[in-house]
């Protein structure tokens, strides 16, 4: 710096993606997240083709223990439904419940945060009172009393879903907007004659969201979750062939034929386990506060 | 302090070369540094930021961040000692009691939990055999010597119960409690206010007389280095350029860097006074006020409310630069925000071109703040870093209703008046310097031809080479653009370089206005007098090197 020429600007940088990637890179078990979710997202991209018909039709005798006929290669339940169908179907269903729960319950928390955090005073504490109202209530119990009057249907399922689970990106976001709105950048911008509006999703929005970026990996995991255990208790809805459905039927044959339960659980811890994994690869890629490399 | 008989070296550094870690900009930190410091001797290490000097510090603590950062060569001799040959537990014995260090931030060097007698006794617990009874009255005797108002009390207050200056008092009391050989002080005035800056300094050289005490300082103000030097050394990129005894680099620099590191330290002589008596009022200010209600806690009872500022009034004549100078908490940065209404002022008027601004509705203050721009103090917080330099220049003129493509060319052209290449269009804010970086806030001011800039420390944050350049670029704007300034600042140096008028603030009220040359002069008000004789290096001014040919 110095007494340095003025005019020249610092040396070529490498590109944001670059830089991105060399960082996410130096977490072997973020890799190991990414290659488990790129299975899965092929498993669900594979589902038309190895039955393009419906999962849930009879397709051998009943329960046949995997590895044992080539027509069925994980076996068959006590319906005689094809179980791997089952499993590539239900991938297509579980990433849909995970990225739509998600989406939904990062845009209404990032909002209601934002607000409150940016405007703070008494609009921050109502928003703040009623974050805190659903957050007293336990989530499980929340989402089954949901369910319990919305109805069985996919899509009530992943908007209850939602409902129990924007508390915490709110919280998160809001706690950033706070920190950021003091940063002189935004006073700048004040100063210029930007509205509210602008600052909030244009200025600010981008510098807060990488810690919800991350965070959006844990609802996505927590969302696979909640299905699976709602449908577990027999709530999730029948006409499709989600892993949870597989498992909740499983469980009547547990002691005989385990496998029935056993192969779609296989299936949602590996799911889970990637989008945790990688979750934690993106928090080290776009935490600012580890500058090095 | 050449006397006959030059008293032995406490410190000898030899061909001390420190390695940084591969893929920065540099090898070394510090390539080959020989330097020496003699008892009751103070030795300045000058240089801006980068330059190795808070390196060179932990290369004698021994606290190099290792292994990225360590020593590749040279030895470090304190009291004749090879410090390599050391074990870590008699390094560690050495370190606090006969070489001790303060640190620039206080408030973070100290432990928040304990209170400022318990930490100044944990030296003593550490290094000597003392009873418990001993102890506390040698800490009672050091708070004293530090001059900390009610050792008693003090004692027992915890360090956010004291103010910034009797922080950094209590690090010097923990310093030199064991009456150490050596004291390294990495820039201990450069948070402090002025008056308290002097006091601190002041203080240094007297326990230094009574101790005999060899001093490292490790500073980038030249001000400062001229208030208490008696030997300087200039590292620049982790070399060392120049060396001598303090009269001798201040007034005769040798070395081409050390001259332009003098020259850019700005002189006390203000400019030419220039009337503006024929102009016209493009602000006014008039009884303006802010209270600060502290907001009380559930619990805890309501605070005082803090008044920061009372009935400020002020004119900014068009062409005008008017200087708003005072001391941290003297109100000025909240003047600053109520004038442009990023704060909203409790009472008071403030006029822009005749119309009231505190008093504008939320579509009039919008287009009104088109003529009222702002460059901030910290140019890396003031850019969204997420946004290209061309938007961020661009987004100002948009927002007014400019179209994209003229905006966009508008920001292209404003790069140049500002002195920054055109590429630098389309990076980022982190690829460049804090002094481009604070070019292109200027420019951004600028976009929207503002008929009143307000500058709030605009400078402060950066090192005085480009210190000066930016000084030099917004007062050639001001002359070309014919712009009307108001220019907050802690510094009296840079106020005198750019300032027609100035207005003292002290807690919240303006006491005392005048123009520059004559409030410099012949200052009426006791805090400005008293402001005036804290400038470090007052009496002495850079020489003038341009026109130095010999």
């Amino acid at each position: 710096m110095s007494l340095a020429d003025p005019i020249a600007p610092g040396g070529a940088t490498p590109t944001r993606a670059s830089v991105f990637w060399r960082r996410y890179r130096r977490n072997r078990a973020a890799v190991l997240g990414l290659v488990l979710l790129g299975g899965v997202l092929a498993m669900a991209a594979l589902a038309g083709f190895y039955e393009p018909g419906n999962p849930l039709r009879r397709a051998a005798a009943p329960l046949i223990p995997p590895f044992t006929d080539l027509a069925v290669p994980l076996g068959t339940d006590q319906l005689g439904r094809d179980i791997l169908a089952g499993i590539l179907h239900g991938a297509r269903i579980s990433l849909l419940i995970g990225l739509v729960a998600t989406l939904l319950s990062i845009g209404f928390g990032v909002l209601v945060g934002a607000v409150a955090g940016y405007f703070g005073g008494w609009v921050d504490d109502v928003l703040m009172r009623i974050t805190e109202a659903f957050q007293t209530v336990p989530n499980f119990v929340l989402l089954l009393a949901l369910v319990a009057i919305l109805g069985s249907r996919i899509e009530y399922i992943v908007l209850a879903i939602a409902i129990v689970s924007w508390t915490a990106p709110a919280r998160l976001a809001r706690a950033e907007f706070m920190a950021l709105r003091k940063r002189e950048f935004v006073e700048a911008v004040r100063n210029l004659g930007v509205g509210h509006s602008s600052i909030i999703f244009r200025e600010i929005l981008p510098n807060a969201l990488p810690p919800v970026i991350v965070y959006a990996s844990v609802i996505m995991a927590l969302a696979i979750l909640l299905e699976s255990a709602l449908a577990f208790l027999g709530l999730g809805d029948p006409n499709y062939a989600s892993w949870g459905n597989m498992i909740g039927q499983g469980r009547a044959v547990l002691r005989t034929d385990w496998y029935v339960a056993a192969i779609p659980g296989v299936a949602i811890v590996l799911t889970v386990l990637s989008f945790s994994l990688v979750g934690e690869g993106l928090n080290e890629a776009l935490n600012p506060r580890q500058k090095k490399g | 302090m050449t006397a006959p008989a030059a008293p032995p070296p406490v410190l000898e550094m030899v061909q001390v070369r420190v390695a940084l870690p591969p893929g920065s900009d540099r090898p070394h930190a510090l390539e080959a540094l020989d330097l020496t410091v003699r008892a009751g001797e103070t030795v300045c290490l000058v240089g801006e930021s980068g330059s190795g000097k808070s390196l060179a510090a932990g290369a004698i603590m021994r606290l190099l961040p290792e292994p990225q950062v360590r020593m590749t060569g040279g030895t470090v001799r304190f009291d004749g000692t090879d410090l390599a040959t050391l074990s870590e537990p008699a390094m560690r014995a050495l370190r606090g009691n006969r070489m001790a260090m303060v640190f620039q931030e206080p408030m973070t060097a100290l432990n928040p939990q304990k209170t400022v007698g318990w930490q100044i006794d944990e030296v003593l617990r550490l290094h000597t055999d003392l009873p418990r009874r001993a102890r506390r009255a040698r800490v009672l005797e050091m708070l004293e010597q530090v001059r900390i108002p009610d050792p008693a009390s003090a004692i027992n207050a915890h360090p956010h119960q004291i103010s910034g200056g009797q922080r950094q008092r209590v690090m010097i009391a923990m310093a030199l409690a064991l009456k150490p050989r050596l004291l390294i002080a990495d820039e201990p005035t450069t948070a402090l206010d002025v008056t308290t800056q002097l006091a601190i300094l002041r203080l240094i050289r007297e326990l230094q007389r009574d101790q005999g005490t060899g001093i490292l300082f490790i500073t980038h103000d030249f001000g400062v280095v001229a208030e208490i030097a008696d030997r300087v050394a200039v590292l620049r990129h982790g070399v060392l350029v120049e060396k001598g005894p303090a009269a001798e680099v201040l007034n005769r620099p040798r070395h081409a860097y050390t001259r332009a590191l003098v020259a850019a330290v700005p002189a006390l002589r203000p400019p030419a006074p220039r009337d503006f008596t024929e102009s016209p009022v493009v602000l006014r200010a008039e009884a303006m006020r802010k209270t600060f209600a502290a907001r009380g806690g559930f619990l805890s009872g309501r605070r005082k409310a803090v008044v920061a500022v009372d009935d400020v009034s002020f004119d900014l004549r068009r062409g005008e630069t008017l200087g708003i100078v005072g001391e941290s908490g003297s109100g000025k940065t909240t003047v600053s925000r109520c004038i442009t209404r990023l704060l909203e002022a409790d009472g008071g008027r403030v006029t822009l071109d005749g119309r009231d601004i505190l008093s504008a509705d939320a579509r009039t203050l919008r287009a009104m703040r088109a003529d009222i721009q702002m460059i901030f103090q910290d140019p890396q917080a003031s850019l969204n870093p997420r946004k290209r330099v061309v938007d961020l220049i661009a987004q100002g003129p948009m927002v007014h209703g400019m179209p994209r493509a003229q905006a966009h060319a508008r920001a292209r052209q404003l790069l140049e008046l500002v002195e920054l290449s055109p590429a630098a269009a389309d990076r980022y804010p982190h690829e460049f310097s804090g002094g481009q970086r604070q070019r292109i806030g200027i420019a951004r001011a600028l976009a929207l031809e503002p008929k009143v800039i307000v500058a709030d420390e605009p400078v402060s944050a950066l090192d005085v080479s480009v210190q000066a350049q930016v000084l030099r670029l917004l007062a050639d704007l001001r002359e070309r653009l014919e712009l009307s300034m108001v220019f907050v600042t802690h510094d009296l140096r840079v106020a005198a370089q750019l300032c027609d008028r100035i207005a003292v603030m002290e807690k919240g009220r303006v006491v005392e206005t005048g123009p520059t040359a004559a409030l410099f002069a012949a200052p009426t008000h006791p805090y400005t007098r008293a402001l005036l004789s804290s400038i470090p290096g007052r009496d002495w001014s850079p020489p003038d090197t341009r026109h130095d040919a010999a």
